[in-house]
Order: structure tokens, then sequence, then C-alpha cells
């Protein structure tokens, strides 16, 4: 195959150093513009059609919303005045963040100022939401059981819960070659087609209506950036920034009204596209994926005219991945910490294969790569795609890239993931054009509605079930799976806790479907769906079915723990008869004899206040107070804490996930078929099915937290096991075993993604080989059908020193469960968490 | 009997290793040397006897285990598809598996029928006749040069070099396997340029030597000298910072080698 790139590297202008530098400057702030905005136009919207509303809505925050020019940029468009300032979107929900005024600019995870103005602003519109919300309508919608098994922290669908959804790949390219007068064009023509009699006519009408409007307040949009940059221009004496600013105010006003006519104006139409997405919707994960395809063809006409540099195309490139980072989205704190690092999970990938099956590598796909070396900030999540004949010259700048530490890209494996987006009902084609969505999941770009990452479900829960026998804190929250000594067999075991998953499984269901239907009648989203195929023609929004693949992924976490438990009861307590469950239950339930933290005392207190009360007791403050110091002070005795060390040394004995023992990786690919295989079995209001995912994001360890002791030894609220990798510290058999382990899980079937860690010693990617042995083991892996891998290359010392002085580490970037993120802005567990996993590969 | 069965003692096995020949290798540890080299990092490796070991965590470790080749090559084969992708395979190390020659050289001939690409990492401080029996099957010999005094050899290591120098030569002259001379560079011992230069001036005179590997001394052996229950007989001597070690190159490659920093 003729190669069709140039690999020779770029430069980097000085001019991104200092756009990196002036983004960092200041904690990042809450601003108030959009709430006032929106909550404006819905006031005088009442009696419209939902998506009109939403429409006006946009087009009057365009219209309105303060804008800005930060200095030395070239591509503009900024959400908000301050760098990385975030806007809230109360038509989501709003009430968290009342509660939180005081605390959200001291807050651990993902701090933001917020000045007494805005929290004065912010007070006078949240009135208005009150039961408007779509987080309202979807709790109206969830069954008595689901919500209880949300309170109870069985799963958390969190994310589209209270935000927009997003997880989302739009056709830039489109825009980029019809402008957004081709595209109101094309609704235009596509009104032409109906009648006024139709049966879907009011419907289709007003949302195609409703899309001409937002599309043209964008045009409004790029004008009044248009407008002030030659204000700016006339005002600046430096005589080369005045040309910026001209040519920015140029470019503003052509795209992204028109058609991109050079790589400078398809520059700008994406990242008016990628900002505005998110100011419409809230939501995160909206990603540009396949940029160095779409791209391309800009960048290759510019360079053949003679009107481009390698290094100017470069520049651009490195502004885009600056902007990407200007955007930012608070989010309430317990999910704040689910998502720490600031991360909009804005996924970008390079490379893989053409939709005729030819590698697809190009220019770009390199000046990708070298942007996030130049910008060495967290956005956008990269990633590559690797296939059988990914050219070795871009593995190889990948591997470079991967052992600065900055935790990108992130490889993916076209060998599993193609196959199994066919196995959904893709064809090959598209299939091949893949690009991954957020994290780490797979779609088909600009018209799939893939409402990936709809919630975390924490596999040890339904575990802790089995033992509890469907109670948990005094309170019947699960289904009766029989008493401890029914479960005569392990059979009968596995049975108890297949059954327990498969009734969660259902309550997660019900509470997706019911988030999903709420979307679809509060915030359908009218300008995101006229760039989604097929939702023009359909009449329809993606919320409300309108793009041609509908999916539902939920992903799950904590398979190792889940898969070393039940090997571990299985062996201790049915194969040797060395312990009973009564045994282990009384184990689990005192923490191991380890002691009881503030959650522990706290879940106590609350199960036996609800027995009290149960059998009709008065329980006031006085006894409550009372009983947390008595758990506070609560001894084992040594006879009991001999016998739990002895059970610990037990668990310990007994062979783990992960350290390429067939036997136990095997037993644990058939665990993960409990979340995988029920699933698939679901349908979405959408018309779509339940795919499963595997990987926590950061979520394994707050969901840990509210997690008891397990029977693989971990105590309880530590962190649970991270994506589909073993526990932290269980691997001891370096990275190959590691990769052997995992790759034994089934993937094809997890086809909204699964997630490896692995954590490396830059000693251990030195040198040309080095990175060749590096790019070896992810091929192997990926030879193996795994489907995903990424790596943090920092040695302990650093991120112990890191944790230590925040200050001098401000730009280090570390990998977290399928994202990067700066490691100092992240909470100290997880921090923790980081340090701890196990580092693999450091031989001297 | 299948040379499948042939037994030997090991204390450990070493999966993505990186840094001992080409690609991504297995390494076995054979257990003995003849060795003590004050700096060593392996000190469990020295004693032919299965020992106790204390860990950091407290915890006895039983260092040595009597084994087969059968075995062995049972998790060397785990990473067969590693080796596949890299041209990895197996490392012999130590110890000196010169002291277990039929062992080592069954372990190298089961690598080769499966294979894998074969190296030794020895000092090839023994009889001749037993580096013989092993070339057939040895691609990669990566052969420990410490010191050319021999005086000064005998007293960091318990052993005069001549032997060594001798066999040195002998192996380069065969020419049955690729030769690469590796020395440890140890404050104190040999960090001298002169020190260095007069090595990789031996290594350069041997016929078809390209490459000469120097190794920065480590103090990661420390806890294992405690665990032990030793004193760590290189007490507060200070690594060789980089700049010395990249200055140590330069001298080497003067002699027209090339030199890596670390193997």
């Amino acid at each position: 195959m003729a190669e069709n790139y140039n690999s020779t590297p770029t430069v980097k202008s000085e001019r991104i150093t200092r756009l990196v530098e002036n983004l960092y400057r200041k904690m990042p702030e809450i601003e108030a513009a959009r709430a006032i905005l929106v909550t404006e136009s819905y006031r005088q919207t009442e009696n419209e059609p939902m998506v009109m509303r939403r429409a006006h809505a946009f087009e009057h925050i365009l219209d309105n919303i303060p804008i800005i020019i930060r200095d030395e940029e070239l591509i503009v468009g900024s959400t908000t005045l301050a760098p990385r300032g975030c806007q809230t979107y109360p038509e989501f929900s709003f009430e968290w963040l009342e509660p939180e005024f005081d605390t959200v600019a001291t807050r651990e995870a993902d701090p933001f100022y917020i000045s007494e103005e805005t929290k004065n602003k912010l007070r006078e519109v949240h009135p208005y939401w009150k039961g408007r919300t779509s987080s309202d309508l979807a709790t109206s919608y969830m069954t008595a059981e689901t919500l209880k098994a949300i309170e109870h922290n069985v799963f958390t669908p969190g994310n589209y819960f209270y935000n927009g959804v997003g997880h989302i790949n739009v056709k830039y390219w489109e825009v980029m070659e019809l402008g957004f007068e081709g595209i109101i064009a094309k609704i235009r023509a596509e009104q032409a087609t109906m009648n006024v009699g139709d049966g879907d006519y009011a419907r289709k009408h007003t949302l195609l209506e409703a899309m001409v409007i937002s599309c043209e307040a964008v045009i409004r949009y790029a004008e009044r950036y248009s407008e002030l940059a030659a204000a700016m221009a006339k005002n600046t004496s430096d005589p080369a920034r005045k040309a910026e600013l001209v040519t920015i105010s140029e470019v503003c006003r052509k795209v992204p009204r028109k058609p991109a006519t050079s790589f400078r104006e398809a520059c700008q139409t994406f990242w008016f596209i990628q900002q505005l997405l998110q100011l419409e919707s809230s939501g995160h994960s909206i990603s540009p994926g396949r940029f160095d395809q779409y791209m391309y063809p800009y960048y290759k006409a510019d360079l053949d005219k003679g009107i481009l540099t390698r290094d100017q195309a470069q520049e651009l490139i490195d502004c885009i991945w600056v902007k990407l980072n200007d955007l930012n989205k608070c989010r309430d704190a317990a999910s704040a910490k689910g998502f720490a690092g600031y991360s909009l999970f804005q996924n970008l990938i390079v490379g893989g294969q053409t939709r005729e099956g030819m590698d697809a590598t190009n220019d770009l796909s390199f000046m990708c790569i070298w942007a996030s070396d130049h910008v060495g900030l967290p956005m956008p999540s990269l990633s590559i795609r690797v296939w059988n004949l990914s050219p070795h010259a871009l593995m190889h700048e990948a591997c470079r890239l991967t052992r600065t530490g900055i935790g990108l890209p992130a490889y993916y494996n076209d060998e599993i993931i193609i196959p199994a987006l066919m196995n959904r009902g893709i064809p090959m084609d598209e299939a091949r054009d893949y690009c991954i969505i957020g994290c780490v999941e797979p779609q088909v770009g600009g018209k799939t509605m893939g409402w990936h990452d709809a919630a975390f479900f924490n596999m040890c829960r339904p575990l802790e079930f089995v033992f509890s026998n469907g109670y948990d804190k005094g309170e019947k929250v699960s289904i009766q799976t029989g008493e401890l000594e029914d479960l005569r067999t392990f059979e009968d075991f596995w049975n108890a806790y297949k059954a327990q998953m498969e009734y969660q499984i259902s309550l997660l269901v019900n509470a997706d479907n019911s988030i999903d239907q709420a979307h679809a009648e509060r915030i359908p989203l009218p300008w995101l769906s006229c760039m989604v195929d097929d939702c023009i023609k359909r009449g329809l929004t993606t919320e409300q079915g309108g793009a041609v693949y509908n999916f539902t992924g939920p992903q799950c976490f904590g398979i190792a723990n889940v898969a070393d438990s039940l090997y571990a009861i299985k062996t201790l307590v049915y194969e040797q008869k060395k312990v009973t469950l009564q045994e282990y239950k009384q184990a689990l339930d005192l923490n191991y004899g380890k002691g009881f933290d503030e959650f522990a005392i706290r879940d106590m207190t609350v199960a036996v206040v609800n027995e009290l009360r149960k059998s009709g007791r008065e329980v006031g403050a006085a006894d409550i107070a009372q009983m947390v110091e008595n758990f506070r002070n609560m001894k084992v005795s040594d006879e009991l804490k001999k016998k739990f060390d002895d059970l610990l040394e037990m668990i310990e004995e007994v062979p783990k996930y992960g350290n390429d023992i067939p036997e136990v990786d095997y037993f644990a690919r058939d665990c993960a078929y409990l979340y995988t295989k029920p699933l698939e079995k679901y349908k979405n209001p959408r018309g779509g099915m339940f795919q499963a995912g595997i990987y926590p994001v950061s979520a394994n360890v707050p969901l840990g937290q509210q997690t008891g002791a397990t029977p693989d030894g971990r105590l309880a609220h530590t962190p649970v096991a991270d994506g589909i990798g073993p526990m932290s510290g269980h691997d001891t058999n370096g990275p190959t075993a590691t990769a052997n382990s995992v790759a034994r899980i089934d993937h094809m079937i997890a086809s909204n993604g699964t997630l490896l860690n692995q954590k490396f010693h830059p000693s251990a990617l030195a040198g040309e080989k080095g990175l060749n042995d590096f790019e070896s083991l992810i091929r192997t892996y990926f030879d193996q059908k795994g489907m995903h891998m990424q790596f943090n290359v920092v040695d302990k010392a650093t991120l112990l020193d890191a944790q230590a002085h925040p200050e001098k580490y401000q730009y280090l970037v570390v990998r977290v469960a399928g994202y990067s993120a700066l490691f100092t802005t992240l909470s100290k567990s997880l921090q923790d968490d980081i340090i701890n996993r196990t580092e693999q590969g450091f031989d001297f | 009997m299948s040379y499948l069965d042939t037994k030997g003692r090991i204390f450990d096995i070493q999966r993505y290793s990186i840094h001992d020949g080409i690609g991504i290798r297995t390494i076995v540890f054979l257990k003995g040397c003849v060795l003590r080299c004050r700096w060593c990092c392996n000190p469990e490796s020295q004693s032919y006897e299965i020992q106790e070991m204390r860990q950091n965590n407290g915890k006895i470790k039983i260092v040595g285990e009597d084994t087969t080749v059968r075995e062995v090559m049972e998790t060397v084969e785990k990473d067969r598809i590693y080796y596949r992708r890299s041209l990895g395979g197996l490392t012999l190390s130590g110890g000196e598996s010169l002291l277990q020659p039929e062992f080592a050289r069954d372990l190298l001939h089961a690598a080769k029928d499966a294979g894998f690409t074969t190296a030794l990492e020895s000092m090839a401080c023994a009889d001749y006749a037993r580096i013989e029996m092993l070339l057939p099957y040895l691609d990669t010999y990566l052969m420990d040069i410490k010191h050319m005094n021999g005086e000064k050899h005998r007293e960091f290591t318990g052993r005069e070099n001549s032997l060594m120098l001798e066999n040195a030569r002998r192996v380069a002259e065969s020419g049955q396997c690729e030769l690469v001379i590796r020395t440890p560079v140890i404050p104190t011992f040999n960090e001298t340029p002169e020190e260095i230069r007069a090595i990789a001036e031996f290594a350069a005179s041997l016929p078809g030597v390209k490459q000469m590997h120097i190794l920065p001394y480590h103090r990661l052996g420390y806890d294992k000298y405690v665990g032990l229950g030793r004193p760590y007989p290189m007490g507060d001597v200070e690594t060789p910072s980089r700049e010395h070690m990249i200055m140590l190159r330069g001298v080497v490659e003067k002699t027209g080698l090339k030199c890596i920093i670390g193997g």
C-alpha cells in the first residue's frame, strides 16, 4: 500500500505556549448569562411546542450572550468571558447548585469560582424551573423500585439524569461542505416534499422550522464575532495582530454560513459547531471523531495551492486543541468526583481504515498527535485506531506521545470494534468508519444516538444483596434470593447472584428509559439534530429517535471484584469448605475486623434505626447520637480478629483474575456475561437496543465508597476495580499477563466499549527499543481481541511529589479511566488510586 | 528421558523484560553464582541453596525452586504471541547459568525448538566446555566484563578475570552467536573513563563484537540484603549521574562500538 502521509515533524509556534498560559491563569468561573437568557426565552414561549421553545431559547442565547476574543487567538468562539468558565443549564437540573454555592469554589474535585452577583442572578431565575426540568420528569417516570435502587447506589444514571446527553458525533463535514445556508436549503427541500395533510406534518414541520431558526441563529452568532474582530482590529496598534483580527473577521463573516473553501475556514467552522453544540445541550462527550479524515481535503487543497504550509496548519490545529480546553462544565459535587478532571471527554480519533478498508493515515493523523504534545492539555481525548496494517511510523509517534506521560492517546482495535458494530446491524463500510465517543464508546459518526455512558452499574452491590437476601441498611431494596443456609451448592450461590443481577439490570433499564423519555419530551435539540442523519427526513430529533442508529449503553464496573469474590467463595466455601457463608457474612459485615469508617457507621446506624422504627419504637436524635458513638467505639474481639485475619490470608492464596491463569480468567468471562448478556434483550424508547460497556470513568472510586467489604478481601468503602482490568495490586505478573487475562473476557459483546488501564514507568518505554516493545505489547493485546488500552507513564515518586506539591505540577496530565486529567485537579482519593496501581514493566 | 525433563534450580521468572536482548522477553533466573560482586542487586541469586528472605511486608519468601525445563517452558510459552510480534523470546540470567550447564542448555534448546530467540546473560566464568555446550542453541550472549585489572576484579568480585577474558575471545572467535559486552558502571570500582575505555578497547578487539552496554549502578537490591540479614556491601555509594553515563557512552563509542546505556 502506498504511503499517503508525510511524517516529518512540524514546529510548535510560540503563540501556543502563551495561549495555554493564559487559559490556566485562574480558577474557572461559573457565569449566569445563559441561565438568565434561557429563562427569559422560556417565559415567553409557554404555549409553543417544546422543540420550537428550544429553538427560540437557543436563538435568544446566541443573539445576546456576551462574546469575547482572547489574546492571540486565531480560532474564535468562547462560551464564557472567563477562560475555562462554564454556563449553567437549569432546564436539565438546577436544584443541586444552590446548596453548593458556598462550597463549589473550595471542593476537592473540579472547583469553580462563583461571584456573589452570579449567585444572586441564578437565585432569581431558578424558581421558574421548579417542576419543569428533564430531571423532574425523569423522576416521575421511574418506578418506586428503581428510585430505591438509585438511592441505594446499585447504579447511578446521574449523567443524563441531571445533564444533557451529548455523547454524539455530528456531520461537521457536511456543514463545511454546504455551510448552514446549504443545510437550510436541505431542510427547505425536505419541507417541499411534505403535504400539509400528512399525518406527521405538524410534528415534522415544527421541527424543521425550529432547525432553520437554530441555523440562522448560529450564522448571526458568527457574524457577531466578525464584527467584534473588525472592531478590535480598528483599536489595535500592533500591525501583526491587526492583520490577524481582520482575517478572523473575514472568516467569521463567511463561515459557517457558506461552505468552507480553505483549511482555516474549515477549522473555524469546526470550532463553532463544537462550541455551540455544548451551549445548546449541556451535553458532554461531544466528540469530534475522525478529524484527520474530514479535515484532510481542505488541508490538502491548500497545500497543493501553496497557500498553507504544514507549520501553519499545525498552528491552527494547536489553536483548536487549546480551545477544546476552554470549554468547561460544572457538575454537582458527587458527579464531579465521578468525572474528575474538568473533563468534557471530547474524543478525537486518528488513523484506522477508510470505508473501503484501506489504511486511512494521512499528514493530519500525525499532526493531531503532535498537537497534543505541543499543547500538553487533557483535551481532546486523543485516540488512535489500530489495525493490522496501521503504519509503524504512526504507532511510533503515538507511543512517543504516550511516553511523555500525558496519558494520550488511547489505543483502539479496529479488528474487534468493526465486527462488534457489524454484529449490531451496522453495514461493513459504515462500521469501518467508526469513531469513539467520550471515554471509549464506538459509534458510526453523524448518524448514531448511542446514549453511551447511560449509567454506572456497580456489580458488587447485587453480590451484597445475595448475602443480605435483598436488604440494604435495614430496608428491602432487591429481590429475595434465599437465606444463606439455603445456598447449598456453588451453583445455588451463582444463581442467586445471577437473579440479583438480572433484577437490578431491569431497574437500570427502567431508569435509563425514563430519562430517555424525559429528554425526548422536555429537551429535544433541533440544532444538533439537523447535523445527524436521518433527523431531517424523519422529522424527529435525536432524542425522539431521529438518528439512523439508536442504542443505550450503560456501563458496569467491578468485574474483577466480582470474579475474585465468587472464585474465592467457590474455592473456600464450597470446595475446600474452610469457611461457611455465615462466617464470610460476619467478616464482611464487620469489615474483616479492620474497623469502621464514617460511611460504615452511618450505614449501620441507619439500618438499626430502620429496624427499630419498623417494630414501632420511637427513635430520637439522642438515641441516634448514642448509636453512632457505640459503633465508633465498637471493638471486635481478638478471637474474631484472628479469625478474620486467617480468612484474609486464605483469600490471598486463592488465584486472582489478571494473572494469566486461564481457569480464573474464563471464570471472570462468565461473570462479565452476567451483565453483558441480560442487557442485550432490552429496548429503549427510540427503538434501539441496550448494549453493555465495561468501564468506570472514575466512578469506581466514589461508588466504591458506597460499597461494603467484598469477599475478595477488599475492605469496605475502598475503590472498586476500574474498567475491565484486574483489581489494583492483584495483578503481579506484569503487563503481558494482565493483557492475556483481560483478553479472555468477551469484548465483542461489550460493544459500548471496554477499558484497560495500564501504568508504566517511563523506563519501560526508554529508547527506540522501549517504544518498539511497547508497540508490540499493544499490538499483541489487540491480536488477542482486546478492544482498548490506555496508559499512565509516570513514576510513583513523581506522583507522590505532585500530591505533596501540586504547585510544581500544574500541568501534570494523567490518564484516568477513559480520559486524561490534570493530576493536581483530582481528589486525593483518586490520586491515591492512581498511585497505587501496580507499576508494571519496571525492570532494571 | 527427554531433555524437557532436565532438572534445575531457579529463583525467579520475569515476564515483559525488555532490557536484556531483542524484543519482549521472559527472563529465567538460575540460582547460584561463582562471583560475589559487592554491588550485586540479586544477592539471593548467589548461593545455590534454597533460602528464606524476609520481604518488606514482613512475610518470609522462599527463594529457590527446583523445577524442570518443561515446567519453565510452560511459563515462557505464555508470552509466545508477544515474541512473535517483537522477535522476543527467552533470556537466561542468574546467578550464573553456567553452574547448571545441562539445565541451561536444555532450556535454550527447548526455546529454539519452540521458535523463540534466545539470550544468555552470564559472566563466562567457567570452563569453556560448559559454554560450548550452549552455543548451538544461543542467539545472543550478553557477557559481563567488569574490569580489565585482574587484581581489582578479584577484590570486588572474589575472582580474578583471566578466564572470563579468555572465554570472551573464544566465544567471539567461534562465531556461533552474537556477542554483546556488558559492563555495570560501579562508582569506587570502574567508573572512570580510563577503566571503561580499557574494557571497550578489549571488546572492540573481539571479532564480531559490535555493541557494548553500560549499566549504571543502582541500589534496588538493598531491601534484599536486609531481608537476607546481610550488610549492604556498597554502603552509601551514590549512583552514577546521567551526565556521567552519557560521558562514558562517548568514551565507548570512540572505539567504534555502538553503546547503549541500560541495555
